[in-house]
């Protein structure tokens, strides 16, 4: 096992700089999630530690050792890619011992290793099938045993569930973190899936433009976000953001937001006057008739979506559209009247002009 | 009754008979020639020009003589050894480039494509002047070695391989890297698999045409032990006075592997015209 450092790594295509200098720690056996939209260079930077892409700037280091120049086949990492990339001329066993042909050991043991990680991960019965003959989730099995079976220092992991429908990436995700808590090897993971982020990780790396914007654990990210982009990466449903006034008199912040002024706490510390205050919908609430909250809004429903546990109402408000949580057994009707409230403690500001967390 | 002597002129379809019955008279052209052929060589001598369709008295002593004949039997294992070791050579180095080509960045690699794709353009009567030349100066007239050369790597071979390697996902290629590959390793044991469907094609093309290449064996060699089945089935109707019955025996055992690979093949052919028309 090993960790991985990243100091000021860089990544350029031609003219077009794709990653901009990013430093980063991965302890050892810690699982880290690089999340972010389309093309802010996670998979690239995951890439560059793997070796498939040269790095323009700075330093990889996996396990102490600088690893900027060797070979992937070099660096004791395993990798899982997005379409699986099972080899389909080969069984269900070539695939998985086919990451040991390096290794000096004989046939039979060999052999045992691909049973002991067919076992692990409930691909015995399959070992002498081709690909063609599997199921989506037998598929990324078959990979992560590849990855498996050479007892790599590090796991690579690139979207390796996207291509799966829900339940099976719902139970993909299961097997893949018990999978870490049994094995402790240290795992780098990248998905645009911030349910997969918070799920998995044990710290979460948000990126955007080819920069990191914020990296801590899961409920770090959910509860104090750095920035408006985190705060509405993170978290389902997206956290609602209102642009709000903060007006200061003789100490005290105020939010003129809503029914009524929010009196913000005295820790909130100068603020400018202009806001945007963001709000999670299952904090957001309806309120039931004069009810007294901290923030109130009131609007009229648009959209009803129950969910079983919970029911989330699209509430017409500003111009737009805010989501709330309502009672799952006695929602509010479409077109209704609603107030809705929320505490002050559930609201995390941010400046308008930089769109960064106070 | 009626409502059936309606319905029939709806079903008349001009354009549709007119369609089949130029096929037909395409299949019917293309047929004739091979149903000569295989008749011509079950007559006797006097039959020859009598263009019965059916012989009159069929006999299989045409096959007798030539295949009792030795030269035909070394010229048919020339064909067969020079067509296998081009084909071979086709399917390694056409795909060697191919995938170099797809799967490599590298400074001039347009160009280098280009090129190779201009080759195409320039017909075989053209390039038999050069071919000459480099044999004679090198010392490759009237050798095997000579007879094969020019078809040993082709650009439409090249070309089709590209084409197909740039539909195997990078990912394979990058799986294997990560398992520790080196990069032949990766083509011949990952990506070559994963074109077979193209590499038969390749190698059914390949097979076929130097099996019934004629004008480059022809101008090539000289001694008859090198000949191919083409110029040596030519060399007889020189030397025998023009004997049809033998010549279209010996054309019609010359057919046999064409027709086993058709057959065997068939779907891999019809495949391969598709693969090569959609990609070409």
């Amino acid at each position: 096992m090993a960790g991985i450092e990243l100091q000021g790594l860089v990544k350029r295509y031609g003219a077009t700089q794709v990653v901009h200098g990013i430093d980063l720690t991965v302890a050892d056996g810690e699982f880290v999630v690089f999340v972010g939209p389309s093309g802010c260079g996670k998979s690239t930077t995951l890439r560059m530690i793997a070796g498939l892409e040269d790095i323009d700037g700075g330093e990889i280091s996996i396990g102490g050792k600088v690893v900027n120049r060797l070979e992937p086949k070099d660096r004791n990492i395993a990798m899982v890619f997005q379409n699986y990339a099972i080899y389909p001329h080969m069984s269900v066993a070539e695939n998985i011992g086919f990451g040991l042909h390096t290794a000096k050991l004989d046939k039979a043991e060999k052999r045992k290793r691909v049973e002991q990680v067919a076992g692990i991960l409930g691909l015995e019965p399959l070992l002498e099938r081709r690909p063609s003959a599997l199921s989506g989730g037998q598929r990324q099995r078959v990979a992560i045993g590849r990855a498996m079976v050479r007892d790599p220092t590090v796991f690579l992991f690139d979207e390796p569930l996207s291509n799966l429908d829900a339940q099976l990436r719902a139970q993909m995700r299961l097997e893949i973190k018990r999978l870490h808590q049994r094995l402790g090897t240290t795992i780098v993971f990248v998905t645009h899936d911030q349910v997969e982020a918070m799920t998995l990780a044990d710290r979460i790396v948000v990126m955007r433009d080819g920069r990191i914007l914020q990296v801590g654990a899961p409920m770090e990210l959910y509860e104090k976000p750095a920035d408006v982009f985190t705060a509405r990466f993170i978290g389902s449903p997206t956290m609602n953001v209102l642009p709000g006034r903060v007006v200061t008199e003789a100490g005290i912040a105020t939010l003129a937001l809503g029914e009524k002024p929010v009196a913000l706490p005295t820790t909130v510390g100068t603020v400018p006057a202009d806001v945007l205050v963001g709000v999670r919908p299952q904090q957001l609430r309806v309120l039931a008739g004069d009810e007294p909250a901290d923030l109130v809004l009131t609007g009229s429903v648009a959209v009803i979506e129950p969910l079983g546990s919970e029911t989330f109402v699209h509430v017409e408000f500003g111009g737009g559209l805010i989501l709330a949580s309502a009672p799952a057994k006695s929602p509010p009707a479409v077109g209704a009247a609603v107030r809705l409230g929320a505490p002050v403690a559930a609201l995390t500001l941010f400046d308008a002009a930089s769109e960064r967390a106070l | 009754m009626a409502a059936l002597s309606l319905a029939m002129p709806s079903r008349f379809q001009p354009g549709r008979i007119a369609i089949w019955l130029l096929l037909l008279a395409g299949g019917v052209l293309m047929i004739t020639p091979l149903l000569f052929m295989f008749s011509t060589s079950l007559k006797d001598a006097s039959e020859v020009y009598d263009l019965r369709l059916v012989p009159a008295h069929p006999t299989l002593d045409n096959y007798v003589t030539v295949l009792s004949d030795g030269r035909f039997l070394r010229w048919f294992g020339n064909s067969l050894g020079i067509a296998t070791a081009v084909t071979l050579s086709n399917v390694f180095f056409d795909s060697l480039v191919g995938y170099t080509l797809a799967k490599f960045q590298f400074r001039g690699r347009y160009i280098v494509f280009l090129a190779i794709l201009s080759t195409l353009m320039i017909p075989t009567e053209m390039l038999v002047i050069p071919w000459y030349v480099m044999a004679r100066n090198f010392g490759w007239l009237d050798t095997y070695w000579g007879i094969m050369f020019p078809g040993m790597m082709t650009a439409f071979g090249t070309f089709l391989m590209k084409q197909f390697f740039e539909t195997v996902p990078d990912d394979f290629l990058e799986a294997a890297r990560v398992d520790g590959l080196n990069e032949f390793s990766i083509f011949w044991r990952i990506a070559m698999p994963l074109v077979t469907p193209a590499l038969s094609a390749l190698a059914i093309f390949t097979f076929l045409s130097n099996w019934t290449a004629f004008i480059w064996p022809l101008i090539v060699t000289t001694s008859k032990e090198l000949y191919t089945l083409p110029v040596g089935l030519s060399s007889f109707a020189v030397e025998s006075q023009i004997q049809w019955e033998l010549i279209m025996t010996g054309a019609a055992l010359a057919t046999l592997p064409t027709l086993t690979v058709f057959l065997v093949l068939q779907r891999y052919i019809v495949r391969g015209v598709v693969m090569a028309g959609l990609k070409g």
